[in-house]
């Protein structure tokens, strides 16, 4: 009796701590984090959205997606994105990964389909098929490619444009991220910010 | 893709970052928790909260404080779920179903976060921030004031059973130490590309003609102390691996070093508060050690790629950011099993199996290297307790712990402790495994079925968090399985680690003795590493055996 006492006590106090921290953590917390926000990073608290020019916006109506998001391409003469499990494909509304585990009977199956479609796609031996063109990201919505995978694709993407495959090559140079310090991650390639530098390429801009 | 020395180079980062982090962090936790002065804003709170800040409080009452205090927020968390669709922001979105919303207020309150719902589909702005971020720093002060409690036990001398306040350490450890911290590395993160804004999903059009959904939401004020309260739960379904959540390397090594920061500071602060800095520093290498060994063995196993699936695709990638590579979501993977987070960065199910079972080896050792904040400082001390004790079972060693005897009561409620958890991971695997619709949830069949019932309880009895995401959990029967050994799994430990600090807070701190085994020598830390392996090792290799080891062996 006597500890139920004691808990209904320390409880009410338990009531007003909570309404407290919810008043200030919950809602001055991410106030302040917000204004911060706002002021050291415009662009990218507003989810790093780029124009067709590969221009900054916040405006999702100028913009053609976001910079950190991946997209279906939904045209064979361009670059193609990593195989996603996010919905049919880059649902942003239902990020998610395969969640297959390495000897699952499934991901030997996809796996196997995506050497050979990507082979037949690159025209190229289905050896020579990269480790990220064939597995889904954690995600489903990766926004990068490997540099491997970058090079593969970039003879087929010149020819389908008229564009010098040196000059592609270039493009692809340019939006590839290095390791951060020569340490940090992997060297990467921004499928969307390429894919909108060739459009502009192929339109003689 | 990754290579090994890019790989070395990162983590020899972070531990340098650490190093540094963690003396300063320390001293400023030890003076948290020791000192005299009450801030400003923290004299209004107690003038709030009426309650008296001075108040040295019974073991007992200091866990009915916690009980209560995480009872009340057990049920506002539950009803904002379940009244989602009447609250501001809510994005148009169903409320939580019963269980789904006791699951997930259980899940938050036990600091936790376990998730059986997908963010972006099921948690409007409000619930978020209000709700599930409010008890992310809530959850994580209950631990670290749990931790500075027993730190005290230890440190007094015939002090009639008192552990302090709960709700001075409470509100200091937000006050602080996780607000000013959180808003710096919320700031960072938004820096480095991570969202903050209120926006619902926005459609853009895409390159390519397509439409899709831009979305926004207080992430970064909420990725921040996901990962400093070592709390894990995601904005989105994909969690850190989410590009909005963990946009680049940078990031993700800062969410990384937010995992470990108050972890191994809370070892140092230990050692402080005894003052003894050396027995702080014991504490700390053996906390060193085993993540240092889980994180080599993890990234080889990431790197080496063995495994059918591995071997045609040309390396371990399935479920991995190409921003992130092998070695950045094994370090990752490394940090958040250590601690009790629970964030990825990739997705655990996909990780080749000897690096799968490693994740659940680490939540197995009872999340001590370093552990959750707090959790993992009290963890990482019970078993030093039952160390201490084996060598006197086999040396003829007095058994007591910086003065402090282990007589039969003390050494009950260390046992009780170091039970708990394995008896709700093996009975609660063996339960969902015997009835159909713990079964149904399973995504794969043979062992891979059974790691990923096993990875589920493992991570929510150890409070952790992460997935094998295979797992379909949003069912009631799961929702009420995990919930239930979530409770257990945090509220039992912490109710007889402070039972433990009011035995050890009466008793005299008595000096040390020829027949004292010294507990801050390089003897002690093989030892206690040791015990923790062991004592892992004989629970839990018989269904390690059926699970992982099956699979990298097949």
């Amino acid at each position: 009796m006597k500890t139920l006492f004691s808990l209904y006590r320390q409880s009410l106090a338990g009531l007003r701590a909570m309404l407290v921290a919810t008043l200030v953590l919950g809602v001055a917390y991410p106030l302040v984090v917000q204004g911060a926000a706002a002021v050291a990073a415009p662009w990218a608290s507003q989810g790093s959205m780029i124009t067709a020019d590969g221009e900054h916006t916040t405006d999702p109506d100028e913009a053609v997606g976001s910079a950190l998001i991946g997209q279906v391409v939904d045209d064979p003469d361009l670059f193609q994105p990593r195989p996603s499990a996010a919905g049919d494909g880059y649902d942003t509304l239902a990020s998610a990964g395969s969640n297959l585990g390495p000897e699952s009977p499934d991901l030997v199956e996809l796996v196997t389909q995506r050497q050979a479609e990507v082979a037949a796609r690159e025209g190229v031996d289905e050896s020579e098929v990269p480790v990220d063109a064939v597995t889904a990201s954690g995600s489903g919505l990766d926004p990068h490619v490997s540099v491997a995978y970058a090079a593969l694709q970039a003879p087929r993407v010149a020819r389908a444009h008229g564009l010098d495959v040196a000059a592609v090559e270039a493009l692809v140079r340019e939006h590839t991220d290095g390791r951060t310090l020569g340490v940090l991650g992997e060297s990467r390639v921004n499928v969307l910010e390429l894919n909108a530098a060739v459009l502009r390429a192929a339109d003689g801009d | 893709m990754s290579d090994v020395l890019p790989a070395l180079g990162q983590v020899a980062i972070l531990v340098t970052a650490l190093a540094l982090s963690t003396p300063l962090l320390g001293r400023h936790l030890a003076r948290t928790y020791t000192s005299e002065r009450h801030l400003l804003p923290e004299r209004a709170t107690y003038r709030l909260l009426r309650v008296d800040p001075d108040a040295d409080q019974s073991w007992r009452t200091y866990a009915l404080s916690v009980l209560g205090f995480s009872l009340v927020g057990l049920l506002l968390l539950h009803g904002l779920g379940r009244l989602q669709p009447h609250l501001p922001l809510s994005l148009g979105l169903d409320p939580l179903p019963a269980d789904g919303a006791w699951n997930t207020a259980v899940s938050f309150v036990a600091n936790t976060n376990w998730q059986w719902y997908s963010g972006e589909a099921a948690a409007g702005h409000l619930l978020q921030a209000a709700g599930l971020t409010v008890q992310n720093f809530v959850s994580a002060a209950v631990g670290m004031s749990v931790a500075a409690a027993f730190a005290r036990g230890l440190a007094r001398s015939r002090a009639g059973g008192r552990v302090g306040s709960f709700w001075t350490d409470l509100v200091r450890s937000l006050v602080r130490v996780l607000v000013p911290i959180a808003v710096l590395g919320a700031t960072a993160l938004a820096v480095g590309g991570v969202v903050q804004s209120w926006h619902g999903p926005r459609d853009v059009t895409t390159l390519t003609g397509g439409t899709q959904p831009v979305l926004g939401g207080p992430v970064a004020s909420q990725e921040a102390i996901k990962e400093l309260g070592t709390n894990g739960g995601g904005f989105f379904n994909a969690n850190s691996a989410h590009p909005f959540e963990n946009p680049t390397p940078v990031t993700n090594l800062l969410e990384i070093f937010l995992i470990l920061l108050i972890p191994f500071a809370m070892a140092w602060a230990f050692g402080l508060i005894v003052k003894d800095r050396r027995q702080g520093g014991a504490v700390l290498a053996v906390m060193a050690l085993l993540l240092g060994a889980s994180t080599a063995l993890l990234t080889w196993a990431e790197m080496a790629a063995p495994g059918t699936v591995p071997a045609l695709a040309g390396g371990a990638m399935e479920g991995k950011e190409v921003r992130f590579g092998e070695a950045g979501s094994a370090l990752f993977g490394a940090a958040t099993t250590g601690t009790s987070t629970g964030a990825v960065n990739a997705m655990h199910d996909s990780f080749t199996a000897p690096g799968g079972g490693l994740t659940m080896f680490n939540m197995m050792l009872g999340e001590i290297a370093p552990g959750g904040v707090g959790s993992g400082l009290y963890g990482m001390l019970v078993l030093a307790v039952v160390a201490v004790f084996l060598a006197g079972l086999m040396v003829g060693r007095t058994p007591e712990y910086l003065g402090k005897k282990i007589g039969q009561r003390e050494i009950v409620l260390v046992a009780l402790y170091v039970l708990t958890t394995p008896v709700l991971v093996l009975v609660g695997t063996a339960l969902a495994l015997s009835v159909s619709p713990g079964v149904a949830g399973l995504q794969e069949t043979g062992p891979h079925g059974l790691s990923e019932a096993l990875y589920a309880v493992t991570s929510a009895a150890n409070n952790n968090g992460s997935a094998f995401g295979g797992l379909t959990s949003g069912t009631p029967f799961w929702n009420t399985l995990l919930g239930t050994c979530m409770l257990l799994g945090r509220f039992v430990p912490i109710v007889l680690v402070l039972a433990l600090a009011g035995r050890f807070a009466a008793a005299p701190r008595l000096p040390a003795g020829a027949g004292t085994l010294p507990t801050h020598r390089p003897l002690f830390v093989v030892l206690l590493s040791g015990v923790a392996v062991v004592v892992v090792g004989l629970t839990y290799v018989p269904v390690l055996v059926l699970g992982p080891i099956v699979e990298s062996l097949s």
